[in-house]
């Protein structure tokens, strides 16, 4: 093995370590954190784990501190973002039952999120609690709401409004699953 | 024609009115694009010239506030928009109120890409673990550091207090004389009515003293020496002597909890509290 490609096995093994385990509350690591363990070059060894992780239906996401996307990220925009490692691929509805999901609960998500999103991203809880009230039961829905905002798909403001939280932004493709539910 | 008085208070009444339109829609609930802030503006230009104390100034500062997170809302509403995000949230409603909870699932799990986290104990943090913990002290070594400090409640004896120095050692009933002599020269100097404010009759210079003196006006009201007089509305408690010592017999008393704290003493020789 080439000295350059030994080099970089080294800093990916390090770089699987802190992406796979939680390290803190949330689970990701934030930029600045891999660049004190891998050195400046950490994007390049991002990339290279990336490609690695594609054969295994896996990849490193990464969110940055704004909403939206950052085109061309700086240093600082990468510093600053938090990095995970997250399926590339689908689960199918079997799979998302393995993970610990009820089909209703998930169901209760992909509605609560949707309608947040086209709400500009603020909604009034009562407004989500109606609309799964349609298809859930009256008990489980303030549960479920419950569990999205312990998860971090939700957060919730002192007057009850609801917004999309961490790992919303980390899982969901937002504009994806709003385009689908249009063309259903 | 108005006068300015009028003038200033049609214009103050417009400005509050203008923030009370301003706030549903800072809370999102109305359309941004329902207020015609031209209109707002050119009211708030109209009255900007009565404006000469700084209340007033600070309104209008206020209402500009108000106007420019409208503003901003407008901006951020036409953003989104413009952007693929934009969905007709009705039409969504719709869409999701009709759509089979499976429909939506699959769909969803089109979108979801689950964070891979795992939470396991290594070789490495157990060996950590086990280092931490022979080179933890045991719990006796480490609290004999640290002895807590004792603290029980009790009722104070005289004895006590005449130790803590907040009794001197004197007769009590020489000492209640004395009090009552003192307080009734005091209403005599500084009173109004027969009666003096309990804070300046218990203050003094010292905070040691001013319990001293609290302690003994407690004794003075329940002896029926003098009584207190409180005036809830005005957050006033007046200290009132009497002449000659009234006897209490079987008359209901009343126990009325006075605090007198550090901050409150600092409070009246700052001359905040009377």
């Amino acid at each position: 093995m080439s000295k350059r490609k030994a080099y970089y096995a080294s800093k990916i093994k390090r770089a699987i370590h802190m992406l796979f385990y939680q390290r803190h509350k949330k689970p990701g690591v934030k930029g600045w954190e891999l660049r004190k363990v891998l050195g400046s070059d950490y994007p390049k060894v991002l990339k290279i784990l990336d490609d690695y992780l594609k054969m295994l239906d896996l990849q490193v996401k990464t969110v940055f501190e704004e909403e939206k996307p950052v085109e061309e990220p700086t240093l600082e925009d990468l510093d600053k973002a938090r990095f995970y490692v997250t399926l590339r691929g689908e689960l199918t509805p079997k799979e998302a039952k393995m993970v610990g999901w009820r089909i209703d609960d998930l169901a209760g998500l992909a509605i609560t999120i949707a309608y947040v999103i086209s709400k500009k991203g603020k909604v009034a809880r009562k407004e989500v609690e109606e609309l799964l009230r349609d298809k859930l039961p009256g008990w489980r829905v303030d549960l479920n709401i419950d569990r999205y905002i312990r998860y971090g798909y939700l957060t919730q403001d002192e007057s009850e409004q609801l917004y999309l939280d961490w790992r919303t932004r980390a899982e969901v493709d937002e504009k994806a699953l709003i385009d689908m539910l249009l063309s259903k | 024609m108005q006068s300015r008085r009028e003038e200033i208070k049609t214009g103050r009444e417009k400005l509050q009115r203008i923030i009370e339109m301003c706030k549903p829609v800072e809370d999102r609930s109305l359309d941004p694009f329902l207020l015609d802030i031209k209109e707002l503006v050119t009211t708030m230009k109209e009255y900007f010239p009565e404006w000469k104390i700084p209340e007033d100034l600070c309104l209008d500062a206020e209402t500009l506030h108000h106007l420019a997170s409208v503003i901003r809302l407008q901006s951020e509403w036409v953003k989104h928009r413009s952007t693929s995000l934009y969905t007709d949230p009705f039409l969504l409603e719709e869409k999701l109120i009709h759509m089979e909870k499976g429909g939506i699932v699959e769909t969803f799990l089109m979108a979801w890409h689950p964070i891979v986290a795992l939470e396991q104990i290594s070789l490495h943090s157990l060996a950590e673990a086990l280092r931490y913990w022979e080179s933890l002290l045991p719990l006796k070594e480490r609290w004999k550091e640290f002895p807590p400090a004792e603290v029980t409640m009790s009722l104070a004896t005289r004895e006590e207090l005449i130790r803590q120095r907040i009794l001197r050692d004197k007769a009590f009933s020489e000492e209640l004389d004395n009090a009552w002599q003192e307080l009734k020269e005091r209403v005599a100097e500084k009173g109004k009515d027969g009666k003096i404010h309990y804070w300046d009759f218990v203050g003094a210079e010292t905070y040691e003293e001013t319990v001293q003196k609290a302690f003994m006006a407690s004794f003075l009201i329940t002896y029926g020496y003098a009584t207190l007089e409180i005036h809830p509305l005005e957050e006033e408690m007046f200290i009132r002597p009497y002449e000659k010592l009234v006897r209490v017999g079987k008359k209901q008393l009343v126990s009325m909890p006075i605090s007198v704290s550090v901050e409150d003493w600092m409070k009246w020789k700052r001359g905040e509290l009377h």
